[in-house]
């Protein structure tokens, strides 16, 4: 359908050969990207050339919210203000029991020559907005580079675990959710004391301990916490409850389905956790047993 | 509820041939920028899901109605800058945008032919064509398939055409009345 023009009139290489040139492009970026992970620093200098655009496509959802808190009625406020004092009595008793129980457990550490656990540094953030790739399961935070934080630490909100950072920015992070597809969280039951591995599923909401014997000690409610081995995320943080557990002798392992415990879909702020646990390199010779998170690929 | 305000109305017939104000290229760049803002904007989940791809719409538009005043690199990095922006993989976008283009020039003389009610199945299928794209490289790359939803952006931006036609030509219209003597 293209008619070539007569040769006299010079219009550039034709429109297949354009074509054709942008698109082996595009292909090359796709495999540089998907592949071999290169071109970081190209993405992050467009990121900063388009963070202005972007800073402007989020202002209008942000006044929409300030003018929603605005008419916050009295009563309201009232109730959460009771609400807060509540839980912070509550949470100060417990602080002081933590105090306690950390100066103690710092001692005993002392007495079983056990390495100390580093208190952690943590940046709190905003979640800005969840990411328009239909793909994947991402949220980008108000927090980066020039706020230190670095591509691969975790994210908590008040209740659990809400991610890990994927991909720092100048001035944005991007934050990829537990329950994105292939995203491993190292847990521990807290009931049987076993470690295993949660991976989001991707389609839902919900996360699958993979690798389970059939006669693996789970239950329904069962709540796993992060088992801190991969020293990306700290020890102890809630992650999931398990929700359905299908054992089928037919298979090697049981299907255990689990519920984020944080809210992974509807928190707005967030802290994100710095990994500052240095744990020794694997043994050169004996393959890697521990399974490990996934840090940043991609 | 009337559409008399769309020039030319929805119809079979292909619309007659307006005569425009010259397009100067600042303009082209800024509905383009315009677009991209657009399609940046932070929205709720649900509206998300049916959000056109206002690039890509305008992109077709100044490619069939003004032929060779858009080329295939403002488009190329149009692409690249959704593909940051978006957290995708890094030439998805510059790839279905670069399709996109090489049909939107293929057909637009074709598509001039048409009344506006066969330029949105036209404009639909080369946005279907450029979302399948997109969706066979990431289930190359190891995605899962999204769902039947996830088409559901090309057809609004499709029904959006005429509506975009009419907006980008408010100030390509002459200001006098050409009737008024």
């Amino acid at each position: 359908m293209e008619y070539s023009p007569p040769p006299f009139f010079k219009r550039g290489p034709s429109l297949l050969t354009r074509f054709t040139f942008f698109s082996i492009l595009s292909a090359v970026l796709l495999v540089a990207d998907a592949r071999l992970n290169y071109l970081q620093l190209f993405r992050q200098s467009i990121a900063t050339v388009v963070y202005p655009v972007q800073r402007m496509g989020s202002l209008p959802g942000e006044a929409a919210g300030r003018i929603g808190e605005f008419f916050v009625t009295q009563s309201r406020l009232q109730r959460e203000n009771d609400q807060l004092k509540h839980q912070e009595l509550r949470n100060s008793a417990a602080l002081q029991v933590l105090k306690s129980l950390e100066s103690e457990n710092k001692h005993l550490r002392e007495l079983l020559a056990m390495r100390e656990r580093i208190a952690r540094d943590f940046i709190p953030a905003e979640i800005l907005y969840g990411h328009r790739d239909p793909f994947t399961r991402r949220v980008v935070v108000d927090r980066g580079i020039q706020h230190g934080v670095h591509a691969g630490w975790a994210v908590v909100d008040e209740n659990g675990v809400v991610g890990q950072v994927t991909r720092a920015f100048p001035w944005l992070a991007e934050v990829t959710l537990i329950t994105d597809k292939e995203q491993a969280v190292p847990i521990q039951a807290v009931r049987s004391g076993l470690r295993g591995v949660t991976f989001g599923i991707g389609y839902d909401g919900t996360l699958e301990l993979r690798f389970m014997p059939v006669n693996a000690d789970i239950q329904n409610g069962d709540l796993l916490v992060t088992s801190g081995i991969d020293g990306t995320y700290p020890a102890g943080l809630p992650v999931a409850v398990v929700s359905n557990v299908e054992r089928n002798a037919a298979y090697a392992f049981a299907r255990i389905t689990c519920t984020p415990a944080a809210g992974v879909n509807s928190a707005t702020h967030v802290l994100i956790v710095a990994a500052t646990e240095q744990l020794p390199e694997n043994p050169a010779l004996e393959a890697p047993t521990a399974p490990k998170t996934r840090k940043a690929k991609r | 509820m009337s559409f008399n305000w769309l020039r030319p109305p929805i119809s079979g017939r292909a619309p007659p041939q307006e005569i425009l104000r010259p397009v100067r290229a600042g303009y082209i760049a800024l509905t383009l920028l315009s677009a991209l803002v657009l399609n940046l904007l932070a929205l709720p989940e649900l509206f998300n899901q049916v959000k056109p791809d206002l690039i890509a719409l305008t992109l077709i538009y100044w490619v069939v109605y003004h032929p060779r005043r858009v080329g295939f690199l403002p488009a190329w990095f149009l692409g690249l800058t959704m593909d940051v922006a978006d957290g995708s993989l890094f030439g998805q976008h510059a790839l279905a945008y670069a399709v996109l283009m090489y049909l939107a020039i293929l057909l637009h003389r074709r598509i001039l032919m048409f009344g506006m009610r066969q330029q949105i199945v036209h404009v639909a299928a080369i946005l279907l064509l450029s979302q399948l794209i997109m969706l066979g490289v990431r289930m190359l790359a190891g995605s899962d398939f999204p769902g039947p939803l996830y088409f559901i952006p090309s057809f609004v931006g499709a029904a959006l055409w005429p509506l975009l036609f009419n907006v980008i030509r408010i100030p390509l219209r002459p200001r006098t009345d050409p009737d008024a003597v």
